[in-house]
């Protein structure tokens, strides 16, 4: 695999095209920079194919503008008739076979790259994580390490961590661009892809698949750290212990408005109850609820008015909009859950780790 | 004759006259209304679209109403303004092209024009009652089977009773191009617009039932509580996934062909010459109709159907761009050594031809399956199908309406206006979705209500709505067109592009009965023959006597209308049974209609010889 790619890399056309192509768009997100393989072996091909079919495009421009040019009508000529050609067996063949070639040339690169991607021959000793797409947020489960998390995912630079992927409701699809391809996320069966990151780094991921109104919300992170990183990161959150007390008093209160408000759904800790996002280390997210900048008065607001921020989210089924008409009676409440949630900061691994 | 006459009736009698009529002819004008409508209506959703993703975050409608507005911008284009354009240029079009004075089934032709209105007026009326489907046009469950309120209904049934006007519709020109050829008219004679709307009909029969069956699961999974697709009760939703594709993708070939068949046409004529490598140009048509079912899954690379699965529909998906390759440079050397001129019509073919390949080129580089990984689901997508369907199917309408509106109507469109529409339509959609392409891998995808600041896409989705305001300004100007061409456009011969094909053998617009006399066919281009061997017209292959011809009817119109009341009953017994006394009304008046028009006796009546010989003036 890497052995093609390499020798295509070499060519002084294709590295002048991805030199024009990387201007193109935000880094960590852009396909066009890859940081991962997925997204390398994609780039490849689509180079590849892009090239072929830019001849293509050329060949046919050429002939194109001649026939224009020279063949338009001239003033004086409108009775002129053209002899009537029936057409010519030699130039048939020839375009039907030098795309047949062509297409080879592209095929080839393509099978290899399909099954490449598709490898799971060293899935037994990787990393697997369980990852569950729901409107509109993701679920990532560590199951050999028992630890639960969503929104950010934290995988271990340059190895290949498998994903196994199935969605809670409608279908999802799970794409970090400048990773790897994306792979959807059905509710019958589980999808298998893996993702290797080649350096550390916060990764835009987004959800690929209408879900619902709040699809264009649905964005992740996948945080890449070195292994001894992850480790610690592994070890710090298997010791979370779910219930300890925080140090400030409203965020103790905070705690237990929690308790009473949010944890029929919501878990801390390594639960693996996963009706709504797991918080254990909300202090460390990168965004609120995917999409909003993180900072406590966004925290409240998207505690009081969810569905202004994420339409059609689940969260408005929380026991305190029943038990309250006017959101604003609520708002001293919801600071101390906002006070509650940025403290859970279970480990010195975060996104600012990842650099 | 006929025109003058319509003229100096009232207007109800020439409404009665549209509602009754059995006339290929006037059958095509009411589906290019009617599909001119929805592509205006189509075209305001996208025009929303755009000015929703004008800037970042940006907050013109809400969340559920762009699902909405994306849903139908989509259904509508396909189902409700490029089917029926396409269909009304093949009502227009093909049995003039072909020689025969009506298609086979005129009863069943007017049917298939009233489920498809009915369907779509049943479709939209979504927007007044609740809210549109908004689950996409591909309505994928489980989000089409969980979708609240009764948008997803409408869908399913506005698209089962339109579809099947479609799947009627295509039977007949089947039977039609099958059974209808004036003699001398052998396969390999027909003009390719004809040969094209024979495998897009082949097509609509076997792709259109597998959209009705997923229909049907659908509506029974949201109204019935089956769970075809419920993975909670053992159902599947990958499986509507098939049926929609393997439905969908010959759907965007049933569009294309017919269009390809413009072109053909309008290069040869134009250029005055013979169509370059005819015989190819038929097997490639043909080709592209066959491979068109095997390709379906390339819209599933990200499913999760593996590796072999994913190989061997890329690799077959590729295929298709060899016929397609074909016809390219059969057409580029159809205008090479021609006597080119360049008109409207002829733009619009020639526009085509960079756009197309553009689109052609994207679909390879979307059939390499893993590539596709990063391009699936994205404005890469998006831009790929609005290059092969606006580029492609859209072109050639226009360009057909050019072509044939003389024939259609007696009149030839403006010819500055139509430049300029041209010039701005085309420049507008290049800057409208040419930057997709770079919006898509630069992380954007497909079906997204907003974008988020700082992300690199501000530039971008600008530039493509201003292109969008582009295209519409070039749209209005042909409506402006049509208008300003149907007051004080001059009246012009039955050929006056010095045609090659039958249709420009007999008056434009042509009497009802089409040809006085079944003209006898000779060869490819047989209006051309006669004329380079010095004669004025076609050789009749017949004395002249009495035509048969067909009754009108209001008993198609009034099934379909019976159908569309009886949807209503379906959509809402599920939530009040009593609403089920309107299935039985509605499903009671169209069976009534098919009791009357089972025992009823219907022989059609004949055109004297002695009134022919009166309108000719003889």
């Amino acid at each position: 695999m890497k052995g093609w790619m390499g020798k295509i890399r070499t060519l002084l056309l294709l590295s002048s095209l991805s030199l024009i192509l990387s201007g193109c768009g935000k880094e960590n997100l852009t396909a066009f920079l890859p940081k991962g393989y997925g997204a390398d072996v994609s780039l490849g091909i689509i180079i590849t194919s892009l090239v072929v079919m830019i001849f293509v495009f050329v060949v046919v421009m050429i002939i194109y503008t001649f026939v224009l040019v020279r063949y338009r009508q001239k003033k004086g000529q409108e009775d002129f008739v053209p002899k009537q050609t029936e057409g010519n067996k030699a130039l048939e063949v020839v375009w039907t076979v030098i795309p047949i070639l062509l297409l080879v040339i592209i095929a080839v690169p393509t099978i290899a790259a399909t099954y490449d991607l598709a490898d799971k021959s060293g899935q037994k000793d990787a990393l697997n994580i369980s990852v569950t797409g729901n409107q509109y947020w993701w679920h990532f489960s560590y199951d050999d390490q028992e630890i639960q998390t969503s929104q950010d995912l934290y995988i271990p630079t340059g190895k290949k961590v498998y994903l196994n992927m199935i969605s809670s409701d409608v279908l999802h699809s799970f794409w970090v661009p400048s990773i790897s391809g994306k792979m959807d996320t059905n509710p019958e069966n589980e999808n298998t892809m893996y993702i290797e990151a080649y350096e550390e780094g916060v990764y835009w991921g987004k959800c690929a698949e209408l879900c619902g109104p709040s699809h264009s919300k649905m964005d992740f992170k996948v945080v890449a750290v070195s292994q001894e990183e992850f480790d610690q990161w592994v070890s710090d959150m298997q010791n979370v212990d779910p219930e300890a007390t925080p140090e400030a008093t409203s965020a103790q209160e905070g705690q237990k408005l929690f308790e009473q408000n949010c944890l029929s759904c919501h878990a801390i800790g390594s639960s693996p109850v996963a009706v709504a996002p797991n918080l254990t280390n909300f202090g460390d997210r990168t965004k609120i609820a995917g999409v909003v900048d993180y900072s406590k008065e966004n925290l409240v607001d998207w505690i009081l008015y969810p569905e202004e921020i994420k339409p059609g989210n689940k969260m408005v089924n929380a026991p305190y909009f029943g038990e309250h008409k006017d959101m604003k009676e609520f708002e001293d409440e919801a600071e101390k859950i906002a006070d509650y949630l940025l403290q859970l900061k279970p480990s010195e691994i975060t996104p600012d780790s990842a650099q | 004759m006929s025109s003058t006459i319509a003229q100096k009736r009232g207007f109800a009698s020439t409404l009665w006259d549209y509602l009754t009529t059995v006339d290929h002819k006037k059958i095509g004008i009411m589906y290019l209304i009617a599909g001119g409508f929805f592509f205006l209506v189509g075209g305001l959703e996208a025009m929303a679209i755009r000015w929703q993703l004008v800037r970042p975050e940006n907050d013109f409608v809400s969340a559920g109403f762009y699902n909405e507005l994306l849903t139908m911008h989509g259904t509508t284009m396909i189902f409700l303004a490029a089917m029926p354009l396409i269909f009304a240029l093949m009502n227009a079009v093909v049995p003039l092209q072909i020689g025969a004075r009506d298609v086979a089934f005129p009863f069943l032709n007017s049917l298939g024009f009233w489920l498809f209105l009915f369907g779509g007026v049943l479709l939209n009326c979504s927007w007044f009652l609740g809210g549109a489907p908004d689950a996409g046009w591909t309505a994928y469950a489980p989000l089409s089977t969980t979708s609240p309120g009764h948008g997803v209904d409408f869908y399913v049934l506005g698209l089962q009773i339109s579809g099947a006007g479609t799947l009627i519709g295509g039977i007949n020109f089947l039977v039609t191009i099958v059974n209808m050829r004036a003699p001398g008219m052998t396969y390999m004679r027909m003009p390719l617009f004809t040969w094209t709307a024979f495998v897009t009909s082949a097509l609509i029969l076997f792709a259109f039932p597998a959209l009705t069956v997923g229909l049907f699961l659908l509506m029974f999974d949201r109204m019935f509580g089956s769970g075809f697709f419920d993975a909670g009760m053992g159902g599947n939703s990958v499986i509507w996934e098939h049926l929609f594709w393997i439905f969908g993708h010959p759907e965007v070939y049933i569009l294309i062909l017919p269009a390809f068949g413009v072109f053909s046409d309008v290069f040869s004529t134009f250029s005055k010459k013979r169509l370059f490598g005819y015989t190819a140009m038929v097997f490639a048509t043909v080709l592209i109709g066959f491979l068109g079912f095997m390709v379906w899954a390339h819209h599933m690379f990200t499913v999760g159907l593996g590796p072999a699965a994913n190989s061997i529909f890329a690799v077959a998906t590729m295929a298709i761009a060899v016929p397609t390759g074909i016809k390219i440079f059969n057409w580029l050397f159809t205008l090479w050594g021609g006597n080119i001129k360049i008109n409207s019509a002829m733009l619009w073919a020639l526009g085509f031809i960079p756009s197309f390949t553009i689109g052609g080129m994207t679909g390879v580089m979307l059939a390499a399956a893993a590539a596709d990984y990063q391009f699936h689901d994205t404005y890469f997508v998006v831009a790929h199908f609005h290059y092969v369907i606006v580029g492609g199917v859209v072109f050639g309408i226009f360009s057909g309406l050019h072509y044939w509106w003389p024939k259609m109507f007696g009149k030839i469109l403006n010819e500055g206006l139509g430049k300029f529409t041209f010039w701005t339509f085309f420049i507008g959609f290049h800057l409208t979705f040419f930057i997709q392409h770079f919006l898509g891998l630069m992380g954007m995808p497909r079906r997204y209500w907003i974008y988020l600041e700082n992300q690199g896409l501000d530039t971008g989705n600008a530039v493509s709505t201003a292109g969008a305001f582009l295209m519409a300004i070039g749209t209005i100007v042909f409506l402006y067109n049509v208008i300003i061409t149907s007051v004080k456009g001059e009246k012009v011969s039955g050929d006056p592009w010095d045609g090659r094909t039958l249709e420009w053998s007999i008056p434009s617009p042509p009497p009802h009965y089409n040809f006085r006399q079944t003209p006898l066919v000779r060869g490819l281009d047989p209006l051309w023959i006669e004329k380079s061997e010095g004669r004025k017209g076609m050789t009749p292959a017949e004395p002249l006597g009495d035509i048969h011809m067909p009754n009108s009817s209001i008993l198609p119109f009034v099934m379909s209308l019976g159908l569309f009341i009886a949807s209503f009953g379906f959509i809402y017994q599920t939530s009040d049974k009593s609403w089920l006394s309107l299935v039985f009304i509605g499903m009671g008046i169209l069976l009534g209609c098919m009791f009357i028009r089972s025992v009823k006796d219907d022989h059609g009546y004949h055109i004297h010889k002695e009134d022919l010989d009166k309108e000719a003036g003889l």
